[in-house]
């Protein structure tokens, strides 16, 4: 077993600064990948970072407009959190080293971006990500923090009282990929989940392969919930035949959306009057959906984004990446011709609650980045808003988890504020199959102590991977498409009541697959046929928990469009999805969204670029 | 090379019986059980796989490098042909994505953002270095060979350990280092346009260490910090925010006994990297700042 004060799972941006931030508060922190960090989905982040930097921009108007972007479903004082802090953050990154795009005077450059009401997005090129992640790497290599790299976590250590409130996280197991071995690791601190997104719930998406939202479901089955997961973003430009990403830099240099008839359509017809192809990016993607289906779409399937009057030196100086992208996964040569773009699903707001200092409801349990939900994009995120989030929430959970005094906070996690229960009455069964197999409920192992609970939890994972190696049973693979399959038909941009139920029977006859799964592959090196196993088992109870949601919540909000009722239903729906595994049988309930912030209350107006 | 692979399992299962009649646990019984059964399937579906390519001639052939130290019948290493329905715009990554989901899940190699940022899918294909999510497959000739990156020990199929050159990477203290900071509270450096355009190449790495498996020099010399590990160092030497006396200390590091006079300008790294980073150029360059610098303190 290995033993280290703050146990940080995830190398992505969140985890490395939450593991420098608890570093440097004199934490003896260790951080656990099934990734090397510079694999991390960090690195394929290409927009930029929204800081209040200049004079005549403040944190107050980038919080008004994060407001504004999350259609009032973000809480205020994560939000007021985010902007007044990710301004010094950035500043942290230019003094690690980070290469910024520059102005004439040397100073970090900024552009305009969707939903901004000031051009404050600094950038690096069209490869921002990959300049975090590889700058922030650069420091863990610096500081000596210890990585153990390829170890997928496969649970977290949990106490096992019948109140989540009164659990206790004491560490995590997992599994090295090299070896073949499971062990322990214990954080006497804390353990801080930043295991990013779960695109692979999705079949059209920008994510990464390894982005099977492990964090989010490990926290969820210890008793943590799951907030607001019905609100996914789809991005408006990504690549029709891989999901690639074509940053929104492409629209914020003035790149320009057609239809098929060559129409300008955010403005001909009406989608965006003011802010046209900068809208923001739910507006967008329902536009474009709306062109194809209404038979202006190319190919039916995709329209044009045509950025070749920003001219070649503008381009190459701002977003070479987007040229080398569109030629190499679609063949398309952005200085020459437009490139065909559509919707693909990009980014989680939800995931894991979380308080504005990275506290699940679990204590020494914490989550920052995408697999957290603190909320500060609620019902939409806003372009930019992704990678400050990252290292402004990953430091407050690493210094909190290293002991740091911090005050109290004021979002409530659990049911420890006001709540209610949902009427709802799902027609199908949800939550663990029966009592057998792996995807049976997960509690905690009973134990007098930590030491043997965390003895205890090991030999449990043990028996878990010699149970997938040696039975006999099907291959994850087509339960995972299945999953991606009916997940993209019914709970994508645009839902309705018929297809989110056909959603859940769909989950249901998968969760009853995945009891007969089994690895083929009998290897103990590098067995990735049982990660992906074992990933599969997340991304059913992602898909399911997301469904759910999606299904109750009726009205349109942010990136969640409901056929049924196509507006925002602020009487009824301002407050957060929450929902609770509850060992099996998985709860659906509600709290209020916190719009009152420092100084000042957001009141919801109407979403309108 | 398919036609020789079901003697070798023939092979691999009597040594797998033989193995078996020394005390064997119930688990060890069950997962002969399963090898034998996977190997039948594999056989069952080369035939099948061969009799549809037959028949429809929009297929690709892949012979894939299969080696397993755990697995009976994997440990001498052998290819494994598998014929995949071609589509428009399919990479290498795809082809080996679909084989593994839908042929034989044991096939194993690294993979992650599928848009060559994360520097995963190095592998050697036809005879090269390539990123298998950026090499598309109609570029290539059938039948189309992967194999692991040679230069680095094989851990299983196409993954191969990658410790050694991330020692390499951190050999060069590859961290920003300056000793002055601006006064101002938010205040950033100042660095040019031209400046950060100087570097911009050189911090595009993505660690996937093609080039570490082409060189020649570093193949010879394990030592040899090698292209990735200059370049990272040429990226901070080069950096104007850095100043002058870590500057002394970045040419101390990269003129070393292993350091940049190993190079002997073959392009071989500048020819394979996916990233087309100028990687010889820049060793060329820290060769002549190392010169200079040295003249200076004559």
């Amino acid at each position: 077993m290995y033993e280290h004060d703050v146990v940080v799972v995830g190398a992505g941006g969140a985890g490395l600064r939450a593991a420098i931030a608890a570093q440097e508060e004199g934490a003896d922190v260790a951080i656990v990948s099934k990734l090397h960090p510079v694999r991390s989905h960090t690195g394929a982040a290409e927009g930029g970072i929204n800081a209040a930097l200049r004079d005549a921009d403040s944190w107050e108007d980038h919080a008004y407009d994060t407001m504004k972007g999350s259609d009032y479903l973000g809480d205020a004082p994560a939000v007021e959190a985010l902007c007044k802090e990710s301004p010094e953050e950035v500043i942290q990154l230019e003094h690690w080293g980070m290469p910024f795009s520059r102005e004439e005077d040397g100073r970090v450059s900024q552009r305009p971006f969707g939903g901004l009401s000031f051009p404050r997005t600094t950038y690096a090129g069209a490869e921002t990500g990959h300049q975090m992640l590889h700058t922030m790497y650069e420091q863990v290599v610096k500081r000596g923090i210890t990585v153990y790299d390829e170890w997928h976590v496969m649970d977290l250590v949990v106490t096992d009282e019948d109140d989540p409130a009164d659990r206790t996280c004491h560490g995590v197991v997992a599994y090295d990929i090299q070896r073949g071995e499971v062990d322990g690791f214990r954080a006497s601190g804390g353990v801080i989940l930043a295991t990013g997104g779960m695109g692979q719930v999705f079949d059209h998406t920008t994510n990464a392969v390894a982005n099977t939202g492990d964090g989010v479901a490990m926290a969820y089955r210890a008793g943590v919930p799951m907030e607001d997961m019905e609100f996914i973003q789809f991005h408006p430009t990504t690549l029709p035949s891989t999901g690639v990403l074509i940053s929104e830099g492409v629209r914020g240099e003035g790149g320009i959306l057609y239809n098929e008839n060559g129409e300008r359509f955010m403005f001909e017809h009406g989608y965006a009057n003011n802010d046209g192809e900068l809208a923001s990016r739910d507006v967008v993607s329902r536009a474009e959906l709306t062109e194809v289906n209404e038979g202006r779409g190319i190919e039916d399937e995709y329209v044009h984004l045509d950025m070749r009057h920003l001219g070649e030196e503008r381009i190459l100086d701002r977003l070479e990446n987007i040229l080398h992208l569109a030629e190499d996964f679609e063949g398309a040569d952005g200085l020459t011709e437009p490139m065909p773009v559509k919707p693909g699903q990009h980014y989680a707001m939800g995931g894991i609650e979380t308080n504005e200092h990275g506290e699940t409801a679990i204590a020494g349990l914490y989550a920052a980045g995408e697999c957290a939900c603190v909320s500060v994009h609620g019902g939409n995120r806003l372009g930019g808003n992704a990678l400050p989030e990252l290292i402004v929430f990953g430091k407050r959970a690493g210094h909190h988890a290293a002991g740091k005094e911090m005050g109290e906070a004021e979002i409530p996690t659990g049911k420890r504020g006001e709540w209610e229960p949902a009427e709802y009455e799902f027609e199908v069964d949800v939550g663990a199959v029966g009592d057998r197999g792996p995807a049976a409920a997960d509690g905690g192992a009973v134990a007098a102590d930590a030491e043997g609970l965390m003895e205890a939890e090991i030999e449990r994972a043990r028996e878990r991977v010699e149970d997938l190696l040696t039975r006999k049973g099907r291959n994850h693979a087509e339960i995972r498409s299945a999953v991606q399959e009916t997940m993209t038909a019914n709970v994508n941009v645009f839902r309705e009541e018929e297809g989110l139920k056909q959603s859940l029977s769909d989950l249901r006859e998968a969760r009853e697959a995945y009891t007969e799964v089994a690895v083929s592959d009998p290897s103990r090196t590098f067995n990735t046929d049982l990660i992906h196993t074992m990933e599969t088992r997340n991304v059913l109870d992602i898909a399911e928990a997301l469904a759910m949601g999606a299904l109750a919540r009726r009205e349109f909000r942010g990136a969640h469009w409901r056929k049924e009722r196509q507006e925002r239903d602020d009487e009824n729906w301002l407050k957060h999805t929450l929902v609770s595994w509850n060992d099996g049988e998985p709860e659906l309930w509600y709290k209020p969204a916190i719009l009152e912030g420092e100084a000042k209350t957001y009141e919801p107006k109407v979403r309108s670029y | 090379m398919s036609t020789q692979i079901p003697k070798q399992t023939e092979k691999a299962d009597e040594t797998a019986a033989e193995t078996e009649t020394d005390a064997p646990s119930k688990g060890d019984e069950r997962r002969a059980e399963k090898r034998r059964r996977a190997d039948e399937r594999r056989r069952q579906r080369e035939t099948e796989e061969a009799e549809r390519a037959a028949a429809d001639e929009n297929t690709v052939e892949l012979r894939v490098f299969r080696y397993d130290p755990d697995v009976e019948g994997k440990q001498e290493p052998r290819f494994d042909t598998f014929h995949v329905p071609f589509t428009k715009g399919m990479t290498v990554l795809d082809a080996l994505m679909y084989a593994r989901d839908s042929y034989d899940s044991s096939l194993t190699f690294r993979h992650s953002c599928r848009q060559a940022v994360c520097g995963s899918d190095a592998m050697f294909v036809n005879g090269g270095q390539k990123l298998a999510c950026k090499t598309q497959i109609d570029e290539l000739e059938e039948p189309i060979r992967v194999e692991p990156l040679p230069h680095a020990e094989v851990t299983k199929d196409l993954v191969v350990d990658m410790e050694h050159f991330y020692d390499q990477m951190e050999a060069v203290e590859p961290y920003f280092q300056t000793n002055e900071y601006p006064d101002g509270e938010l205040e950033e450096q100042r660095q040019t346009r031209e400046n950060r355009e100087k570097i911009k190449m050189s911090t595009r790495c993505i660690w996937c260490s093609a080039c570490m498996s082409s060189c020649n020099i570093a193949a010879g010399d394990n030592e040899y910090l090698g292209p990735a590990a200059i370049n990272k160092a040429y990226r901070f030497a080069m950096d104007e925010r850095e100043g002058e006396d870590v500057k002394q200390k970045r040419l101390e590091i990269i003129e070393q006994e292993h350091g940049v006079w190993r190079c002997q300008t073959q392009f071989s790294c500048t020819e394979v990297c996916p990233k087309d980073i100028p990687l010889t150029e820049h060793i060329q360059e820290l060769k002549r700042e190392a010169v200079k610098n040295n003249l200076k303190f004559w």
